[in-house]
């Protein structure tokens, strides 16, 4: 009997959830859409004054990306918990926390990468200058991991529990905050033309210390919800 | 020396213990509450620039003191309780949660009753308040998440990780939010950090420091026998702790 | 030579004592049928035995490997006991949206178990018609097998298995109580409930009750 070594595990769980995810397409595009809905909000409240909206437009698609990130959190667990498979992947030879990253690795694919393909295009619709654009999805791109890291933690605590909706938002929500100050910052500083490097170092830092720090606490909250 | 530790966090000897402590802890409180808030609001002279109203640092900074140490405490118990797997610590971490999201909340209501006088504005989104709220929804996420979880052993290990997440994100989100701050607003009226301050300022502001610390170590103990009691209602300890008053109610 | 012992085992649920000082000594080639009125915590002392849970006290040791009585490790935060034990619990742990034979594969390589057996095991289990539909296609009894299919895949000595017979016809009873004695004879271990009566040889049939 052979014995399968981490990468493979770590590789064959990504291709499984993405296998998933793809016979569910039509699920992808929830998250998606409620990212571009949030956004067409925010002109029809506030007017659609140009320069107010410009000024505005790193804040609104960085809350609205946040908002669609925790909605889409519950797919991370919730159905390897209902059908059992998910007290399988923990009686398992292998670390859980590295399991963990798979899961969230593949959940990162299916709906962090979406919103930043769509992103540009909001930056538009809110007349961000064009030359931020590339700066815009650079955020996201370094901040959208750290949500879906985080909020793995919250879900993990709360998959357990019949009705876990607004505790989540309660859970992740104070966490979100360091990665929306810095984001917005950096695409605000941008547009004054003044240099973002800080901003975008502490991201990548934010980056690193969540996917080396956060699948602990995540498997431990899995053990827990499923005791 | 772990034996010492388990025998002194065991249920039955820690209620024991800390019945004893607790008539003692709260007359040291109200001792040093009243002596602290006579220094505070009468012996304590005037500021010349904020004149009155600046008293009311004699609660607002304690309580935003407490705020994050009790955050801090409750992280140090609930890690406790996880590696060593002590009920007591475990306890102790979950009932710490409302006492520091009540000590947050005053020292929000407190802050912003100064800032009416101090700003024009009940509300400011300055750095140190706005921190003091996130502190606050990291304790109702805590004290939510206990609540939720039905099996309380479970609920207290979860409480426990938690408040360990929230304790390394804590420096993290405070200095991000001071970062937002000062580059959204210049920096504020800063509230009290003239290199001297006056002994005669100084001094009730520590004694109302101790004073909340011991308030916080007297309600601890309430809650913690509390809730100590409904959890090992069906252990030995409590049923004849029960037999024992009956008789002596007889 | 013992092969799983469990020592002075207690488990409280919702603040209330479901066992204590449950002991338990199987040797290789013996089944453990573990009875009980509902809620007297079959399934809960199954998860504990097989790692998911926490014991409030007590050890359960895995092929002790020295008789010091202090060194022997606890299977709760041992990764290696995860690799001969395998748990079938009330949930199939089939995901509905892939095929029966992508689900098989799956847990090969997650655990030790080997692919290529992949088409055999499925005709032990009577499923190998529909290696190729999706899960969700499956009766609730086909489901049970497909989780028995995985668990047969995965070689392990000892199995835990809560109900294994829950949603199954006749054929498959008879069939997984044939496998069940084939596992025993060749020298692995067996935990089970089961409201079913189960035949096996009375000598190789260990039970534990948990009713007080």
């Amino acid at each position: 009997m052979k014995k399968t070594t981490l990468s493979q595990v770590f590789f064959a769980l990504l291709k499984r959830d993405l296998l998933l995810a793809f016979r569910h397409r039509a699920e992808l595009f929830n998250p998606l859409l409620f990212f571009v809905l949030v956004v067409t909000l925010f002109p029809l409240g506030t007017g659609a004054d140009t320069k107010l909206l410009q000024t505005m437009a790193p804040g609104i698609i960085w809350v609205a990306a946040l908002l669609a990130a925790m909605l889409s959190l519950d797919t991370i667990f919730r159905s390897d918990f209902e059908d059992g498979s998910l007290e399988l992947l923990l009686l398992n030879a292998h670390p859980t926390s590295i399991l963990v990253l798979a899961k969230v690795l593949a959940h990162w694919l299916i709906t962090g990468v979406p919103l930043m393909i769509i992103a540009p295009l909001l930056a538009l619709f809110l007349g961000l200058d064009q030359d931020l654009i590339g700066l815009l999805v650079l955020t996201l791109l370094l901040g959208t991991p750290v949500l879906s890291l985080i909020g793995a933690v919250a879900i993990a605590l709360t998959v357990g529990l019949k009705r876990g909706g607004i505790l989540l938002s309660l859970l992740v929500l104070p966490f979100y905050v360091p990665v929306l100050i810095f984001a917005t910052n950096a695409i605000e500083m941008a547009m004054s033309g003044l240099p973002v490097t800080a901003q975008l170092w502490i991201l990548s830092s934010f980056l690193l210390l969540a996917i080396t720090l956060t699948p602990w606490p995540t498997a431990a909250a899995l053990k827990l919800s499923l005791s | 020396m772990m034996k010492f530790i388990h025998k002194t966090a065991s249920p039955p000897y820690f209620y024991h213990l800390s019945g004893l402590w607790i008539p003692w802890l709260g007359m040291i409180t109200l001792l040093l509450l009243m002596a602290g808030l006579y220094g505070g609001l009468i012996y304590a002279p005037t500021d010349y620039q904020q004149g009155e109203s600046y008293r009311i640092i004699y609660i607002h900074v304690p309580a935003a003191w407490m705020s994050l140490f009790i955050y801090i405490a409750m992280a140090g118990a609930g890690a406790i309780g996880l590696i060593w797997r002590i009920k007591l610590a475990e306890t102790v971490a979950v009932c710490s949660a409302p006492i520091g999201a009540g000590f947050t909340l005053l020292a929000l209501v407190t802050g912003s009753l100064w800032g009416k006088p101090m700003w024009g504005a009940w509300w400011v989104w300055d750095a140190r308040l706005t921190a003091e709220l996130l502190l606050l929804f990291l304790y109702l996420g805590v004290m939510s998440l206990y609540v939720a979880i039905p099996d309380k052993r479970v609920a207290s290990r979860a409480v426990a990780l938690l408040a360990l997440v929230g304790v390394v994100n804590i420096p993290i989100i405070h200095y991000s939010v001071e970062w937002w701050n000062t580059l959204h607003q210049g920096p504020t009226v800063t509230k009290f950090d003239k290199p001297s301050i006056d002994l005669r300022m100084l001094v009730p502001l520590l004694i109302m420091a101790v004073a909340f610390k011991v308030y916080y170590v007297w309600s601890l103990f309430l809650r913690v026998r509390v809730e100590l009691l409904e959890r090992e209602r069906n252990s030995q300890w409590v049923k004849e702790l029960l037999k024992q008053n009956k008789e002596s109610q007889a | 030579m013992v092969s799983l012992e469990v020592r002075d085992l207690g488990c409280i649920r919702d603040d209330r004592i479901l066992f204590s000082k449950v002991n338990i000594d199987l040797y290789p080639g013996q089944l453990l049928l573990v009875e009980g009125d509902n809620g007297s915590g079959k399934t809960s002392l199954l998860r504990i035995l097989c790692g998911i849970r926490l014991p409030e006290h007590g050890h359960v040791i895995w092929q002790r490997t020295n008789n010091d009585k202090k060194t022997a490790v606890s299977v709760h935060g041992q990764e290696s006991y995860a690799g001969d034990m395998a748990f079938l619990g009330h949930l199939d742990g089939n995901k509905l949206d892939l095929t029966v034979t992508e689900n098989l594969e799956f847990s090969c390589s997650l655990a030790l178990g080997n692919s290529s057996t992949i088409k055999e095991v499925l005709e032990r289990v009577g499923l190998s018609y529909f290696d190729d539909l999706q899960v969700s296609n499956l009766s609730a009894g086909q489901r049970r097998r497909l989780a028995l299919a995985r668990l047969l895949l995965s070689g392990a000595r000892l199995w835990i298995l809560d109900e294994p017979f829950t949603a199954l016809d006749k054929k498959g009873i008879a069939m997984v109580e044939r496998e069940i004695n084939a596992q025993l004879d060749q020298g692995g271990l067996v935990i089970m409930t089961s409201h079913h009566s189960v035949s096996f040889d009375s000598d190789k049939v260990t039970k534990l009750s948990l009713s007080q």
